[in-house]
């Protein structure tokens, strides 16, 4: 309770000075305490440091720099910060830094929060405070299902993506017995059904699926049971991610099991796992993406500036980071407000074309955005003309098939 | 079936000549060395390293990472441990346990945490026929080296002098002082050596498995199961151990998937209630 009427009383004498201040800014005292503080709740040393991490705080700064130079003098207000916390991918500490971001760093928007354990703890934050909470790089389903709420936004993928991708794609390509292996914690667990589902729906059939320790070094037993299986499986469907990941496949490779007629699907793979095992180990491994630095010359452009930035190729996550953060930013000028509620009513039903997608919709009915995702191909060593160019884009999944459709159990 | 058993043997390579660092260690400093997953990390990132920057090869990684290791081994010894050995063993624990977090944490810091490429030495690319199947050639390598390391290692324990003092001062240190050996002179040497052993499996490990600052501590755990298992300071049994456990796991995997992480440690706990010292070890030394 005291906590409570602390920030309440914070935010009153925020409100009172911004509104004496007046602010320099298009729409001077429509914004609490006259600024925007973007925050960036991730993961600054864990395993997703380097697929989101320092460098999607750099993605956020870089929204912040366009959206300036969109707006110039127009800009709802010109005091726009950056600021950002760590994480370690526990649900425990996300809660209390999502709290000390939002009451003692006075956040307007907290952005990203790779895991899904944490993004869930944030999300229950940001309804209590009733505060915007924007997640980018968790994969549950749950964000926009039983656990959604007014406050909380779902960008870039979910695991449902991914299944669908891969699990469909693949099985209507002709991979129709699949042995899956998963690594056996929450995130495994959940692939290995919903790519079950989706392999199931596409016509195929899951001949078997092994939980393997997490985490792991040594896949062999798997990979050598994999061709002796009735009837033989045509794909090896990995649900290993990272570390764990690399470790599959460079045994995968060692088997030859790609000769022995089984080819590989990864259900969750970075453009950063391609890099640590060196495209040849892949080539021809399909999996589901939902951005890509080359894939067409927008993307390309921007990944040039932030390549200029920050010595990297962007991931998937951190486009997401820049387009959730832009739109953000995009709706508060709408609006002419940063109090949530106004945000919120902004940003349902809003379409999105940016750096990240140009056929993005917020859905209003559970705040889960909507876009094309792609089933993707990594390139043999040959084909690769340069760095981190490591993917050709096999197919395109229309926005609406790519996502599943809204769960009756959200309620916002 | 024949295959999956001579696949746990390849994954025990690795538990055996980590354990049997660990044990050497040990059973003469009475060190339980929380560092050794760091230093096969250090080893698997030292080849990295090596050839990403250097464009040493595999072959010459395998004798350049475990020497440089094996002197900062030394120097560790003379500079920290040496120190904190007449204290109580609860420090050098804390201190080797400090050291796997700032070693892991440097390297994160250098390279991030996705692992870093390493290809499979040219030579070793391909598979071999044994006859009742075919094997990853490298896998043979892997298996086929670390069992001449642990035999050459035992050679040289029993067949030699300075075996003898060195296994005598491992498996029974008081004794050994009593009888006029001169047990710290050989301290330092032991010390340094069961880091090159560390950083040796590292080099293996490069070509087979994923290069990350993890590697080293998703590994210990259970490589302090096998030195457990084989019965704490016996180096034969570390040794016997390592490859029993590999077995162990792999025929688990296959079997009883879901129970694969645990088997290891249901292995340890029938062991020692069977034998409390483990398989090799010695009552008295408890």
């Amino acid at each position: 309770m005291r906590v409570l009427g602390r920030s309440a009383a914070l935010a009153t004498a925020g409100a009172l000075l911004a509104g004496c201040a007046g602010g320099p800014g298009g729409g001077g005292g429509k914004i609490s305490d006259d600024r925007l503080v973007l925050a960036v709740l991730t993961d600054q040393s864990g395993v997703y440091a380097d697929l989101s991490g320092k460098n999607a705080v750099e993605a956020v700064k870089m929204a912040v720099a366009d959206f300036k130079a969109k707006y110039g003098g127009k800009a709802v207000t010109d005091k726009i910060e950056v600021i950002s916390a760590d994480h370690q991918n526990k649900p425990e500490v996300a809660n209390s830094k999502a709290q000390e971001l939002y009451d003692r760093k006075k956040a307007d928007l907290i952005l990203d929060v790779p895991t899904s354990s944490a993004a869930l703890a944030v999300a229950t934050v940001a309804k209590n405070k009733k505060k915007l909470f924007i997640d980018v790089g968790a994969a549950t389903t749950e964000l926009e299902g039983k656990q959604c709420n007014k406050y909380t936004f779902h960008y870039g993928y979910n695991s449902y993506m991914l299944a669908h991708g891969t699990g469909t794609g693949v099985t209507k390509d002709g991979g129709k017995n699949w042995y899956i292996v998963y690594p056996d914690y929450a995130f495994g667990q959940d692939m290995q059904k919903t790519f079950t589902t989706a392999i199931k729906g596409a016509g195929g059939s899951v001949v078997k699926s092994d939980p393997t320790p997490f985490p792991n070094d040594n896949f062999s037993t798997f990979l050598l049971k994999a061709p002796g299986l009735k009837p033989k499986p045509q794909v090896l469907g990995a649900m290993q991610a990272g570390g764990d990941l690399v470790n599959l496949v460079k045994q995968y490779n060692e088997y030859k099991l790609r000769d022995k007629g089984v080819k590989l699907a990864a259900g969750l793979m970075f453009i950063t796992d391609i890099h640590s095992l060196g495209s040849d180990a892949l080539a021809g491994t399909r999996f589901t993406d939902f951005w890509y630095w080359n894939g067409n010359p927008g993307n390309r452009a921007w990944a040039d500036k932030f390549k200029a930035k920050t010595g990297a190729r962007p991931t998937a996550v951190q486009a997401a980071d820049y387009s959730a953060a832009l739109q953000y930013l995009e709706a508060v000028q709408r609006g002419g407000t940063d109090k949530s509620d106004g945000v919120v009513k902004q940003l349902e039903g809003a379409k999105v074309n940016d750096a990240f997608t140009s056929t993005g919709t917020i859905r209003a009915e559970d705040h889960l955005l909507t876009h094309d995702a792609y089933v993707a191909e990594v390139k043999p060593k040959s084909e690769v003309k340069e760095p981190w160019d490591y993917e050709k884009i096999v197919s395109t999944i229309p926005a609406a098939e790519a996502f599943q459709q809204p769960d009756p159990s959200c309620s916002l | 079936m024949l295959q999956q058993a001579f696949n746990g043997l390849v994954g025990g390579a690795f538990y055996a000549l980590l354990a049997l660092g660990l044990a050497v260690i040990f059973g003469m400093l009475g060190v339980v060395n929380f560092a050794h997953g760091a230093f096969y990390m250090l080893g698997a990132f030292g080849s990295f390293v090596l050839l990403d920057s250097f464009g040493v090869n595999f072959w010459l990684a395998l004798l350049i990472v475990p020497v440089v290791l094996g002197i900062a081994g030394v120097l560790l010894e003379r500079l920290f441990v040496h120190r904190l050995a007449p204290l109580d063993p609860l420090y050098n624990f804390l201190f080797t346990f400090g050291l796997a977090l700032i070693l892991q944490d440097l390297v994160k810091r250098g390279y991030g945490v996705q692992s870093q490429p390493y290809p499979r030495p040219s030579a070793l690319d391909g598979s071999i026929d044994l006859g009742l199947f075919t094997y990853p050639t490298y896998q043979v390598f892997v298996l086929a080296v670390s069992v001449l390391v642990c035999g050459a290692v035992w050679v040289v324990l029993t067949r030699t002098r300075v075996g003898m003092i060195v296994r005598a001062a491992t498996e029974r240190p008081e004794l050994s002082r009593a009888l006029g050996i001169d047990v710290a002179r050989w301290v330092t040497p032991v010390f340094g050596f069961g880091i090159a052993l560390a950083g040796f499996a590292g080099v293996l490990a490069a070509p087979m498995r994923a290069v990350n600052p993890l590697m080293g501590s998703d590994l210990i755990i259970t490589v302090f199961a096998v030195v457990v298992i084989g019965g704490l300071g016996s180096v034969f049994g570390s040794v016997a151990a390592g490859f029993a456990v590999g077995l162990v796991s792999a025929l688990g995997n296959y079997y009883v998937p879901s129970l694969s992480q645990t088997l290891v440690f249901i292995l340890m706990a029938a062991v020692l209630l069977w034998r409390p010292a483990g398989l090799f070890g010695r009552e008295e030394a408890l």
